[in-house]
């Protein structure tokens, strides 16, 4: 018997949920992600590896050839990486930041994706979550948790008319129901 | 067509769109742009309701949201039955199908009426005071024949198939009301630059201008301006305008309800369009331009089909081109009762009387009807009534001062217009906790202190002119929204004294005349005097008691009355009375349109583990726990719950069995504080645990009670892997987080949830070791390298995996982690190396029973919030050396080892056939009768296929003391005699662990 | 639906927030060293005043930190929002 599960044995949350053009929404492709704590000593460790800044600002997301640092509180962030970065990107941090206290805590598969585009993004976020997603108010590169209905999302503007959803995977599929169903009449 | 009292031209119906409708099965013409209340009236229907309490017939007395009396249910189809909607907010379109409602068999001839000729024993508070006794018959009798014979409409029986949206929107600035004022505020705030919403509840914007005929705003008609002004608006890329939208609720910092009516004045509304739109407004600031309610005038026999308010019947006439009558009886305290006579003059309909009850009325209404020969008649009450099913005279008295009147004469009629004036609509302003005063020239309450960043404007506060109310709304739009703009409105309009009249009028008809204040709750003079006799001083009893302003009116009509007779009766001035708290929703909300789309498959999230499809494939039945579905059992055949569970139990102890532990909650607790941390968290002491060691934690809140548990393992020095309740994942994360963030934040430690990054696969059963053997790599299995309660960092079918020998059944066990993506092909590459081993799949209720039957406890379960660590059998996991931990303190209190307190025990029934219920009492005796002194109560009750009979375990006062002791447990069919014994029923030298 | 000021975020909807009680309260150093009464009075006893009172939230959808509130209770209107740990804010009444 062969030891290794073929590579394709993976299934996402969202794997057969059809992407609805109308509406703008479609599932993300899989990612690396981690839970980044720590100290200031730590921080500047992880930043020297990652190449970038982690950014201090409040609900800021920074960004250096695809890996992605979202402010989530004062001491914690949302690192984003492709998928191929997996295990060795937190190795390198977990040896660049060493006995300085900190705590990097994988969750790739936690949670998961959604991208929303289109002209009727904020319209179809609005049934669901209480923000101001004006762009004076949530302005691009704005990241955050909040509630979508009943579940929680972390949201994140990458371009004026295009989000990044990140949901726990068990809620995912009731996120994206209801964007469809709040989008049912344009669908 | 023959609409006998539709005008010949005018008003802003489609004349060119003739609908016809319903109405009680019989089939009318009205048009487009009716609502059922003028399409009824144009056709001389008066007649639209009974009255609730006495089924008194009813005509409409408003036109827009205030109408008390006509209410009807419009029926689509069988599953869209829409009951208590005022007939002057229905919009007409074709094949509209709609009928009355509280009467029967019909509204002409209604058997309830008796209740009218029964009046004088229906006084104030008679459901109080004759339905209380005896008590049981409340329920059975009085209160389902009380509602059959009064309710207001029927619910539709079938589920509701229309679609409903909620949405969230924030602006700068919210004028609620599209009147003149809201207009002018619109238009002010839109110059500002931030986002303005302006709702209103009606058809169309425009508010009194809708019904205005001669007046002239800027040198233009009164039309053409407002045609303009909305033009001007709907192309401003920063205004939203929403019709058919009413602000029915202020809530706290300026967050405003609004419900958008889609569809329902639609003959074929598209099923995709939803029916209605709630929006949830955030506004930086709130405007509100709600206009002013007219008021009635409270005299004898004033509720009969055919008398409305004045400027509803101008609205009538002048909007939709329907007259009230052909020969009108006037009667008013206030100048707006002319406006309407003079309309309905000039269209032609015959006022036989203007009767004022002002000695002297004066002013350029006043003298324009005089120039007009109307035939006014100054210090005059109306005093009665009379009519069928519409008034056909009015009695009119002149008045002798001291509340005195003179002989009355008889007016022949058809109709008759009241006015005591308007009431600023104060109701949202008061929700928002505005403080309001009271104005003694106005007779009214007015706006005073805002509580949120509000301002009102027009009416609402008292601003009842044209000019005024336009120059209020632009400078309160103006300030909203920080605009330095200024603007005048040249008006040309006819205006008269704000002023009018409130409470009672004056008459010689007696004691038991029928003179109503709130139409809808059937509310009479009489019904206030006598709750004030009975006793009753303050306003807000008096309302409870006579129930004048409840249900959907919320005072609309009857406030300002009402505080007139209970102040008069009182002898105090009305300011003393004080008000009745306004409460929302202002006008009915659907409860579609509060669900929106949280209903059926959307009403919660549903939760589903990477294993869950699985299941779902194998037919396993489900359940809930918290939002979770787990697979309760996986029945074969046409196994029922129990056979099919006495197979899983049998199964995992014979060979093995595999179980989705997915949903349990985890947290990983990471940094070199991390040991430190979970010293003081949990009852445990974790220094000493050892790297690849797990230990069964126990966490208390800090009054000492047992509030979750799992097994914790430790990955590294400073990495805790920590298992929780399903059900109590989010509870524990936060209270540890409470402790972390605010108690101890020197700590270098942190707490990262993951619940949703592993899924679980639990492998138990003696066989478990043989199914994994040849699916690792990497980790040694054999008993000495992974003995119980260890864990190993490895890979399964390449799959990296935290595997920890761990038991929640007391046989051989493992879990095995892996990231949920791998979850369901780690499974079934287990499932498929388990099957020449006898593996079997389980669900929740077997998990259960094989935890009982070996003693676990399940917190929530076998624990109410009452129970400490001892109480379950949990002294050993008590790190006693600890200085500290979280509930510590509490633990020492000398209540918490009192020798009775209740502990946990086994029970064995005398008859092991007998499964105790879960939650049954225990007593020491047999025989007792009500009320039993309870020693206990079971926890957990199984038959247990194993053992070969039943099990329970039960909280049973002083209960380890008790070993061997008789007790019973009362049932339906006598008491059952059991036995206290240990609480690990199988297994209890713990062998089977080890394989 | 409340508008919560978090001292970290700004102006969030309540949606996003659960409550945690009054402020202020901290924990024993020693819990063990308590009298019964002062361990009740800590554990137990509340101020509950109408008027100001100084409350924790969490921004539990949001960046999840614990922080204290200035809340008049007759009026749901917020006096202040500071961090944890930073003292009650001068002003208004007690
Ligand atoms: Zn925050």
């Amino acid at each position: 018997m062969d030891k290794t599960l073929a590579p394709n044995a993976a299934r996402g949350a969202l794997d057969g949920f059809t992407a609805a053009p109308a509406l703008g929404l479609a599932a993300a492709c899989p990612m690396t992600r981690f839970v980044l704590r720590g100290r200031a000593e730590a921080l500047a460790a992880a930043e020297a590896e990652l190449g970038f800044l982690l950014p201090r600002q409040a609900c800021r997301a920074a960004s250096l050839d695809g890996r992605h640092a979202l402010w989530l509180g004062p001491d914690e962030w949302l690192i984003l990486a492709p998928l191929a970065d997996g295990p060795a990107l937190g190795e390198a941090l977990e040896a660049a930041m060493g006995a300085h206290p900190h705590s990097l805590v994988e969750i790739s598969q936690r949670q998961t994706a959604i991208v929303i585009s289109g002209p009727r993004a904020t319209g179809l976020l609005n049934v669901g979550c209480p923000l101001d997603l004006d762009l004076a108010a949530f302005p691009v590169g704005m990241c955050t948790r909040t509630v979508f209905a009943k579940a929680e999302i972390g949201l994140w503007r990458r371009a004026p008319d295009s989000f990044h959803i990140e949901v726990w995977r068990s809620f995912s599929p009731y996120v994206w129901r209801f964007l469809e169903a709040a989008g049912a009449e344009y669908a | 067509m023959n609409a006998p009292f539709r005008t010949a031209a005018g008003g802003r119906h489609d004349r060119g769109r003739p609908v016809s409708f319903s109405f009680d099965g019989k089939t009318y013409q009205g048009f487009a742009g009716d609502t059922l209340a003028s399409a009824l009236l144009a056709n001389g229907v008066c007649l639209m309701g009974r009255s609730f309490k006495y089924h008194r017939p009813r005509g409409v007395i408003a036109a827009g949201s205030d109408e008390p009396n006509a209410l009807v249910s419009v029926q689509r189809d069988a599953a869209r039955y829409a009951p208590n909607l005022r007939a002057t907010q229905v919009e007409l379109y074709e094949g509209l199908s709609s009928e009355s409602q509280n009467r029967w068999p019909s509204l002409a001839f209604d058997v309830g009426s008796v209740n009218n000729l029964a009046s004088p024993f229906i006084p104030a508070g008679f459901y109080y005071k004759t339905f209380m006794w005896p008590r049981k018959a409340w329920d059975r009798f009085y209160e389902p024949n009380i509602r059959a014979a009064a309710g207001l409409g029927r619910s539709p029986t079938e589920a509701d198939p229309d679609r409903y949206l909620n949405r969230y929107a924030h602006c700068e600035v919210l004028v609620v009301g599209g009147g003149p004022a809201g207009l002018a505020a619109a238009l002010a705030a839109a110059q500002g630059g931030g986002r303005v919403i302006l709702a209103d509840e009606q058809t169309e914007l425009g508010g009194s201008l809708l019904s205005a005929t001669d007046a002239t705003i800027d040198g233009k008609p009164s039309d053409d301006w407002l045609a303009e002004t909305l033009a001007s608006l709907a192309a401003l890329p920063n205004v939203t305008l929403l019709k058919r939208a009413t602000a029915f609720g202020y809530f706290a910092h300026n967050m405003i309800g609004v419900t958008e009516r889609l569809t329902d004045h639609l003959a074929a509304p598209n099923a995709a369009t939803p029916r209605e739109r709630l929006w949830n407004i955030r506004a930086k600031q709130v405007v509100l331009a709600a206009g002013s309610i007219e008021r009635p005038l409270v005299f004898p026999d004033n509720d009969r089909p055919g008398i409305l308010l004045a400027d509803a019947a101008r609205t009538y006439l002048n909007r939709y081109g329907v007259k009230p009558g052909k020969r009108v009886v006037v009667a008013t305290g206030h100048d707006g009762a002319y406006r309407a006579a003079l309309d309905l003059h000039r269209a032609g309909v015959e006022i036989a009387a203007i009767a004022d009850l002002r000695p002297n009325p004066t002013g350029p209404l006043v003298e324009a009807a005089r120039a007009a020969g109307l035939p006014i008649r100054p210090a005059c009450a109306i005093t009665g009534t009379s009519g069928g099913l519409r008034v056909i005279t009015a009695r009119l008295s002149p008045i002798k001062g001291a509340g005195q009147v003179g002989p009355a004469q008889i007016v022949p009629c058809d109709a008759v217009l009241m006015s005591g004036g308007f009431t600023p609509s104060v109701h949202l302003f008061s929700q928002s906790r505005g403080k309001l005063r009271w104005d003694q020239d106005l007779l009214t309450y007015l706006p005073d202190q805002s509580a949120e960043q509000e301002r009102s404007a027009g009416a609402c506060r008292g601003r009842f002119g044209l000019a005024e109310a336009l120059a209020d709304g632009f400078a309160a739009g103006a300030a909203a929204s920080g605009a330095e703009v200024s603007r005048t409105f040249a008006v040309e309009a006819l205006e008269g004294d704000p002023r009018g009249v409130i409470g009672a009028l004056p008459h010689d008809r007696g004691v038991n005349a029928k003179a109503f204040v709130d139409w809808q709750n059937d509310v009479t003079t009489k019904d206030l005097k006598l709750a004030v006799r009975e006793g009753f001083q303050s306003i807000e009893h008096i309302k409870r008691y006579t129930t004048t302003g409840m249900a959907t009116d919320q005072g609309k009509t009857s406030n300002l009355n009402a505080l007139g007779v209970v102040a008069d009766v009182l002898h105090k001035p009305i300011p003393e009375v004080g008000l009745t708290t306004f409460r929302m929703p202002y006008t009915p909300v659907t409860f579609g349109a509060l669900a929106g789309l949280a209903r059926g498959d959307l009403f919660d999230p549903v939760r589903a583990t990477p294993i869950h499809d699985w299941a779902a494939e194998q037919g396993a039945v489900f359940e809930d726990v918290s939002l979770w579905k787990r697979a309760r059992y996986f029945p074969r055949g046409s196994e029922d719950m129990e056979a099919a569970v006495r197979r899983e139990c049998v199964s995992v102890r014979a060979g093995c069995g595999i179980f989705d532990a997915s949903t349990l909650g985890k947290i990983e607790v990471v940094g070199p504080d991390a040991a430190e941390f979970m010293n003081r968290m949990y009852v445990n002491a974790w220094t000493k645990l050892g790297v690849g060691k797990c230990r069964y934690g126990v966490l208390c809140r800090e009054d000492g009670f047992v509030t979750d548990d799992g097994v914790v393992g430790r990955i590294a020095k400073d990495r805790f892997h920590v298992t929780t309740t399903t059900g109590g994942a989010p509870r524990v994360l936060g209270m540890m987080e409470d402790y972390l963030q605010t108690e101890w934040p020197d700590l270098n430690v942190w707490l990262t949830s993951t619940t949703e990054q592993w899924a679980v696969i639990a492998l138990q059963g003696p066989n478990a070791r043989r199914i994994l053997e040849g699916l690792v790599e990497g980790i040694d299995l054999s008993p000495e390298a992974l003995p119980h309660m260890s864990l190993a960092e490895g890979r399964i079918r390449g799959v990296p995996t935290r595997l920890f020998r761990v038991s929640f059944s007391g046989e051989l066990g493992f879990e095995i982690n892996v990231a949920a993506d791998h979850g369901r092909a780690v499974w079934e590459a287990v499932w498929a190396a388990g099957q020449p081993h006898g593996l079997t799949p389980y669900g929740t209720e077997t998990m259960h029973v094989l935890r009982a039957e070996k003693g676990f406890i399940i917190v929530g379960q076998e624990t109410d919030g009452t129970a400490t660590p001892d109480d379950v059998g949990l002294t050993w996991a008590v790190g006693k050396a600890k200085p500290d931990f979280v509930g510590k303190r509490s633990l020492a209190r000398p209540a918490m080892s009192e020798p009775d307190r209740k502990q946990l025990v086994g029970l064995y029934t005398d008859d092991g056939a007998v499964v105790l219920e879960e939650g049954a009492q225990i007593v020491a005796t047999a025989g007792q009768t009500p009320p039993m002194r309870l020693i206990g109560h079971v926890t957990s009750s199984y038959y247990s296929a194993v053992l070969g009979r039943s099990i329970a375990l039960a909280m049973v006062s002083g209960g380890r003391a008790r070993l061997g002791e008789s007790l019973y447990s009362p049932s339906p069919v006598g008491d059952i005699p059991v036995k206290v014994v240990p609480t690990v029923f199988y297994d209890p030298e713990g062998a089977r662990v080890n394989g | 639906m409340l508008l919560i000021t978090c001292p970290y975020c700004g102006p969030r909807p309540e949606l996003e927030f659960s409550h945690g009680g009054e402020a202020h309260i901290a924990r024993p150093e020693k819990p063990s060293e308590l009298s019964i009464e002062d361990w009740t009075q800590y554990l137990y006893l509340r101020a509950n005043p109408k008027g100001l009172h100084a409350e924790r939230w969490r921004h539990l959808h949001g960046c999840a930190r614990f922080f204290n509130a200035l809340r008049d209770t007759t009026t749901d209107q917020f006096v202040a929002t500071y961090k944890a740990g930073e003292p009650r804010p001068t002003g208004g009444a007690a």
